[in-house]
């Protein structure tokens, strides 16, 4: 494949291996934060880390956007299509959260079962609810163009990336004059949850958390650009190298990193020029800000209620809005106790150090978000990375126990 | 009573008919049914005996039996349909496990308004592919469900084989030093299902890979090489199939990524969907786990097949407590290849 497998070649990963090698400086250890699900996927996929000198440590960051959706959220979309009787759709990804009552997107569907999908088929005028997963958001709105009938709700989450296909859904819809389409916005912002790593107090008071510089968002930034980012590496004297998601991009990155922290700097540098600029996708910052604003407060998994972190439709827009329309309200439900999601999306806990990892949480049986993504940090370390805290000698969990089919 | 001819039926409309609830209802109309489509294109003599069930004769050797339900939607797509994987897929089933494939039974579960043309395109699809095979069909049934209660057709086979005493394909027989051997490019049957339904267009469209691997199995078994398990990479792909065949003998297993065959736009679709090619469904491919020693002789008499052509050597079975596949990447790293998680590509056979 032209433009992919040249960012994937092994022979060039052996020449960045080695120059990172001659890099680390043997009195001291690297520490970096990838904040993004996509880096910490290609990096457990290629095995990255297998490449790297054991002095350079990787920190899984919170950059997954299912990951930080807090139980309450999903909990808003089942009520939509349980009480509402809506037709919710979702990306795959948040079908599988574990939510309130032992419930997920796909059990709620399951339960909702033939009642709404039989009647829905057969033309009823009273349809019930049904959760649909999607992978393109305009399949919601071609959805509710067919189907005037039923109420459609996009469940839309993700980080800036996935912020302006939305907000061009909604003008769309608006332009359609469509009555039965709305949006149930949780779109989050990257900058609010550096900070609010940057704050922690296991980084700014403790030291626990040993942090020396971020491995910055890919797709995120071809829309917000690389200035957001100079804030952080003035303020909090943290290195930032944007790069994209393919592997031989990550270890450019760490690279730079070690470079920057060997001179003592802290700077915003682009390793993805090929898509990313520093002022970003004007175009697209300018259809998200007419139709979204800041809302006061969003409740973050793992990172807690944090000011000016999320948006939320306009006034303007508000006939799009399912919060407005269907007078669902968001409810705080506290983790799974022996859940270790918010740590480890803080960089403060891996995801081996966590009790039920591999145990009693699995990617079938999964009890916190960060196992349920591909680009969460426990998915990812279950999926492709166990053999390295197997091979310690540690048993992290054992074989599923799945039928044989033929 | 003039203008009655006598015993005369309409016969079925098959350009313009649809399925309704008679058809399945046991009476005068299914009878037609069964005359006009499903004999007319399945037709044998163990079929022709029309009782409820088949009287066939038995060779010597073990009996073998495999049943595959079939709920793929689109029902037609690149490079087959429900009708000929309904058939294919059995067959290997049964082949996989050393067998010669001998007869077929076919069950329908039809919904109310399917097109009777697209049930004779159907019908006449595995008709095809039986005689292709020479596996005939020679019992079957058909039920009607209303209109909204199925999706078209959705269609179970059963095969019967007999596997000679002293063969033995089991998945339990992987040994450490084994070599991991699989028949061709993975991925294409489940990317040609994907693309069709998300309506990915490509300059060269990506075709199912849907074929009866019975002839292929014969002529890996008349070389002689010591081939301890066999098994066709469906649903979950070549890494569920393979972490199965790791669990069922407790041995770990070491792929190479740079030697597993994927076409160009396989490679590409699965890219563009964030999907792995590792786990998407083959319906024409078979996994051989074989002693070292022979790994080249069998290689040689696959390449030698034409359903074969691509095989290639991709790994090789070795201890591990934990009973792990894992792969040495392209990019010079190791990863594991789990299990399947979830639902991947619903309704893909």
């Amino acid at each position: 494949m032209r433009f992919i497998d040249e960012f994937r070649d092994g022979e060039l990963a052996r020449g960045l291996a080695a120059a990172i090698r001659k890099a680390v400086r043997a009195d001291r250890d690297y520490a970096f934060m990838e904040f993004c699900g996509g880096h910490t996927h290609a990096i457990a996929r290629y095995g990255v880390t297998d490449l790297l000198p054991p002095s350079v440590h990787l920190i899984h960051g919170p950059g997954c956007p299912v990951c930080v959706l807090p139980i309450g959220r999903i909990d808003m979309a089942i009520r939509l299509a349980v009480d509402a009787g809506v037709t919710l759709c979702s990306y795959g990804d948040p079908m599988r959260v574990p939510a309130s009552d032992g419930l997920s997107l796909i059990k709620a569907n399951a339960k909702l079962g033939r009642g709404g999908r039989a009647a829905a088929a057969a033309g009823s005028a009273t349809v019930g609810g049904e959760i649909r997963m999607l992978y393109s958001p305009a399949d919601a709105l071609a959805l509710a163009q067919q189907h005037p009938e039923r109420q459609v709700v996009f469940f839309a989450i993700g980080f800036e990336t996935t912020t302006p296909p939305t907000a061009l859904l909604i003008k769309q819809a608006q332009a359609l004059g469509l009555r039965n389409f709305s949006v149930l916005c949780c779109h989050v912002l990257t900058p609010s949850a550096i900070a609010s790593i940057l704050e922690s107090p296991e980084v700014r008071r403790w030291g626990t958390l040993p942090l020396d510089g971020f491995i910055g968002p890919a797709h995120v930034s071809t829309i917000i650009g690389t200035r957001p980012y100079e804030f952080f590496a003035e303020e909090y004297r943290k290195p930032v190298v944007i790069a994209g998601f393919e592997p031989l991009d990550v270890m450019q990155a760490i690279l730079m990193l070690i470079k920057q922290v060997n001179g003592g700097q802290a700077l915003v540098e682009n390793e993805f020029s090929r898509a990313v600029s520093r002022d970003g996708n004007r175009k697209a910052q300018q259809l998200v800000s007419e139709v979204f604003e800041l809302r006061r407060s969003f409740a973050w998994r793992g990172l807690g209620e944090l000011p000016y972190s999320a948006l939320r439709i306009r006034q303007e827009f508000a006939d799009f809005d399912a919060e407005r329309r269907f007078a669902v309200g968001y409810q705080a439900v506290a983790d799974h106790p022996a859940c270790e999601c918010g740590a480890v999306l803080r960089g403060v806990k891996r995801p081996q150090d966590c009790r039920i990892f591999g145990s009693v949480c699995t990617p079938e049986n999964p009890v916190g978000s960060c196992m349920v993504s591909s680009e969460g940090a426990c998915a990812a370390h279950y999926s492709f990375g166990r053999y390295v805290a197997a091979s310690d000698g540690r048993v992290t969990c054992a074989a599923p126990d799945l039928a044989v089919t033929p | 009573m003039n203008g009655v001819r006598k015993g005369y039926v309409r016969p079925l409309d098959l350009r313009h008919g649809a399925v309704d609830m008679t058809h399945g209802s046991g009476g005068r109309a299914m009878a037609q049914l069964i005359e006009e489509l499903f004999a007319k294109y399945l037709g044998n003599d163990f079929l022709g005996q029309r009782n409820d069930g088949a009287v066939m004769p038995m060779p010597p050797g073990r009996l073998v039996i495999s049943t595959d339900g079939h709920v793929v939607s689109p029902l037609f797509f690149p490079g087959g349909d429900i009708g000929c994987l309904s058939i294919n897929g059995t067959i290997n089933d049964v082949a996989v496990l050393g067998a010669t494939p001998l007869y077929l039974a076919a069950g329908f579960i039809l919904e109310e308004g399917l097109p009777l043309a697209d049930l004779a395109r159907i019908v006449e699809s595995m008709a095809c592919a039986a005689r292709a095979a020479g596996v005939p069909v020679v019992t079957g049934d058909t039920k009607v469900v209303q209109k909204g209660a199925g999706d078209g057709v959705y269609i179970t086979t059963t095969g019967v084989g007999v596997v000679a005493d002293g063969e033995d394909f089991s998945g339990d027989r992987a040994r450490p030093g084994d070599q991991i051997i699989v028949s061709g490019s993975i991925g294409e049957h489940g990317m040609a299902i994907m693309a069709q339904r998300e309506g990915l267009g490509f300059a060269a469209p990506i075709v199912s890979d849907t074929a009866a691997l019975h002839g292929l199995i014969a002529a890996m078994r008349a070389s002689g090489a010591a081939i301890r398990t066999l098994r066709d990479p469906t649903r979950g792909g070549v890494a569920t199939t393979l972490n199965e065949i790791a669990r069922q003998s407790g041995v770990g297993m070491m792929l190479q990524e740079g030697a597993l065959p994927v076409q160009a736009e396989v490679a590409a679709a699965c890219e563009f969907l964030g999907l792995d090619p590792l786990y998407v469904a083959n319906e024409g491919k078979l996994l051989a786990i074989v002693a070292p020693e022979d790994a080249h002789a069998l290689l040689a008499a696959m390449r030698a097949h034409p359903l074969g052509q691509r095989a290639a050597l991709i790994g090789s079975v070795h201890v591990d407590a934990h009973h792990f596949v894992q792969m040495t990447t392209g990019f010079g790293g190791r990863r594991i290849v789990d299990w399947l998680t979830g639902e991947q590509l619903p309704r893909i056979c």
